[in-house]
């Protein structure tokens, strides 16, 4: 009877994450990393930096510029986060993060040493490469700046290979403007950084108002002509912002194809299994976070 | 493909010759309050308990290979470090003996997303890999609309298919396993009169569906009736209490939580099947909520079950068993949601 006793296969060697199969064994698997820093931007940011211990595992660390990584806190939680450094750091990245939920207010008291797990790199890119040699309006409001700044980053480190760059950066209130301290520096870059609140404090001598008034000059200040040939926009903010802004840049002329923006959602997962990042059924952590604004207009409650 | 014939009285021989392996099948697990029995799948012992006249289990078979709740890994602490251990979850082979083809097929349908190039889930491929299927054909419900959604036949992902024909069964051979255990029953090979039979069966069968959905040019209307205001009439009645995903053959959506042991010297991180109905299913930290009314996230299941799926894989995720349907505390079921987007309720 023996014989029809059926054979046990083990799936990958499983037990040990031994196997060469990157794919199916390295589903749950985390590079071990350490926070090396962490510095206060504001009142309730924090930027970490978190470095994957293990050398050649931070070497092989490739990501581009929009892509996020699941940061896990054994016996906390996992969530995840877009990446805020450049490309060219590999697997030695800073994240910022709000301490908001559970998790990231357990990360907003732990100290640096702290070791964590990151899994990733995850999700589309904004497409730096293809945007050589054409001018580039980065548009971000409030927390948007966090996923924008990897682009930032990419394209400084390029800087003579893109023409005109503008960010446009809108916040409620000065102290919640976020890496402050670089802003000279981009300027420096020859970047056209304007800045823009809701609610000036006694300090505050730029602008007051909408993002969309900022955004309208910088539309006036160029041609139709240039907009619909020559530039690629990257718009990152809150959900009432982007209908805005898109529609204006679209009528300024701005092809769809080329304006991109990096939508938020709730992930348990981040490779595609647990849905709870779904639009419809498009998957923002495969599909997304980047998306172009066509494939936007095309997912119903995208934003 | 292998055709078999064999006698009814057969497949008990064949259940004794599995029964060296953990058998899971359709047994009675009490009666509805109308009379009727009810049936759900549990580790089967006895042949005299396996009821392969069931028409529907409350439950799908998926808490064998996809669980409820489940270990992703768990965690030791020591000197400020951790350490991660993985454990697919999976010890042994499991045969599972009378599955209608709704269920196989929803396994197929679960293989794309789970089992496809892109981070493929171990956890489930492992059980997955360990599966020797007997399907056993059926006679529809009246809440089954398998017929409609296509998955009333079905053409792969198991070892053996049983269809009763009279007091025989024709079974079709699909692996090898299958095929030397079968060697060991007194079969025959199937002629030209068997085959005519099971075409009869089949379309005797067919014949019998009482419930319908249209699903002609679903993926547009769907989208075409987004702001449609059915959506909200139903999204009154639901209860949002998760319920149909919990019986869904297909259901797979999840979360993750994190235990820490009293002592702080171990956690878990431990996946707990979700539902799209429950309220903070797509809530963000800090609150933004993306589908904050219960008509959006009934909306959302449909749009993901008839529409997302069909576009990713040209067929939907719905196989139309109707489990859904018969589990609804407000009495939702598929074919009437379907009917009045579409509007054509009777």
């Amino acid at each position: 009877m023996m014989d029809n006793k059926l054979q046990f296969i083990d799936l990958a060697d499983s037990r040990g994450l031994k196997n060469d199969r990157p794919g199916i064994a390295h589903f749950e698997y985390s590079y071990k990393a350490e926070i090396t820093n962490v510095y206060p931007l504001t009142a309730t940011e924090k930027l970490y930096q978190i470095q994957i211990i293990d050398p050649k595992e931070r070497e092989n660390f490739n990501f581009k510029p929009g892509q996020f990584v699941m940061l896990e806190l054994p016996g906390i939680g996992e969530a995840p986060f877009s990446i805020s450094s450049s490309p060219i750091r590999h697997g030695d990245l800073e994240l910022c993060i709000r301490g908001v939920g559970k998790m990231t207010n357990f990360l907003d008291r732990v100290q640096r040493g702290t070791r964590v797990g990151i899994s990733g790199p995850f999700g589309t890119h904004f497409p730096v490469d293809k945007m050589m040699g054409n001018d580039i309006l980065l548009i971000a409001g409030g927390l948007g700046i966090v996923p924008l700044r990897s682009p930032i980053m990419s394209v400084l480190e390029n800087r003579s290979r893109y023409g005109r760059v503008d960010i446009i950066y809108g916040a409620r209130e000065p102290l919640e403007l976020l890496f402050t301290y670089q802003y000279g520096m981009w300027k420096q870059f020859d970047i056209n950084l304007d800045i823009i609140v809701d609610k000036a404090d006694d300090k505050w001598t730029g602008p007051v108002g909408l993002i969309t008034e900022i955004l309208q000059k910088r539309i006036d200040s160029g041609s139709y002509d240039d907009f619909r040939k020559k530039t690629y926009a990257i718009v990152c903010g809150p959900p009432v912002m982007f209908q805005f802004v898109c529609d204006m840049l679209t009528r300024a002329g701005l092809p769809m194809e080329r304006m991109f923006v990096s939508l938020e959602r709730r992930m348990h997962c981040g490779r595609g299994k647990c849905c709870r990042c779904n639009i419809g059924s498009t998957y923002t952590c495969i599909e997304g976070p980047v998306f172009d604004y066509w494939s936007v207009l095309n997912l119903k409650e995208a934003i | 493909m292998i055709f078999k014939i064999f006698q009814a009285s057969e497949v008990e021989t064949l259940f004794e010759l599995l029964s060296v392996n953990r058998i899971v099948g359709p047994v009675e697990k009490g009666r509805h309050v109308n009379g009727s029995t009810l049936y759900d799948f549990d580790v089967v012992y006895d042949f005299k308990d396996l009821k392969l006249d069931y028409g529907q289990t409350i439950h799908s078979a998926k808490n064998y290979f996809l669980p409820y709740r489940e270990n992703l890994c768990t965690f030791t602490f020591e000197n400020n470090d951790w350490q991660k251990h993985v454990d697919f979850g999976a010890y042994q082979a499991h045969v599972f003996f009378g599955l209608h083809p709704c269920d196989i097929n929803a396994l197929n349908k679960l293989d794309k997303v789970l089992m496809g190039d892109l981070y493929p889930n171990p956890f489930y491929g492992a059980k997955r890999s360990n599966m020797f299927i007997v399907g056993h054909s059926c006679l529809p419900t009246p809440s089954c609309f398998c017929h409609s959604m296509g998955a009333d036949s079905v053409l792969g992902g198991f070892d053996l298919f049983l269809t009763r024909m009279e007091d025989e069964y024709m079974a079709e051979v699909r692996s090898a396993r299958a095929y030397h255990i079968l060697e060991r029953l007194e079969t025959r090979e199937a002629t030209h009169e068997d085959h005519l039979l099971f075409r009869k069966t089949a379309s005797e069968k067919r014949s019998l569906f009482t419930c319908e959905v249209d699903t002609s040019d679903l993926t547009k209307i769907l989208d075409m009736e987004f702001e449609s205001e059915v959506w909200k009439e139903w999204g009154d009645r639901c209860l949002s209490c998760g319920t149909c995903a919990n019986v869904c053959p297909t259901c797979y959506c999840y979360g993750v939580e994190q235990e820490v042991n009293m002592d702080f010297s171990h956690a878990r991180k431990v996946k707990q099947l979700y539902s799209c109905n429950l309220v903070d299913f797509a809530e963000v930290a800090g609150g933004h909520n993306f589908r904050p009314e219960s008509s959006t996230r009934l909306k959302y299941r449909y749009y993901h079950k008839h529409r997302g799926f069909v576009e990713a894989y040209e067929e939907s995720l719905c196989v139309g068993c109707g489990r859904c349907g018969e589990a609804c505390l407000a009495d939702i079921t598929v074919p009437e949601v379907i009917a009045s987007v579409r509007g054509s309720e009777k």
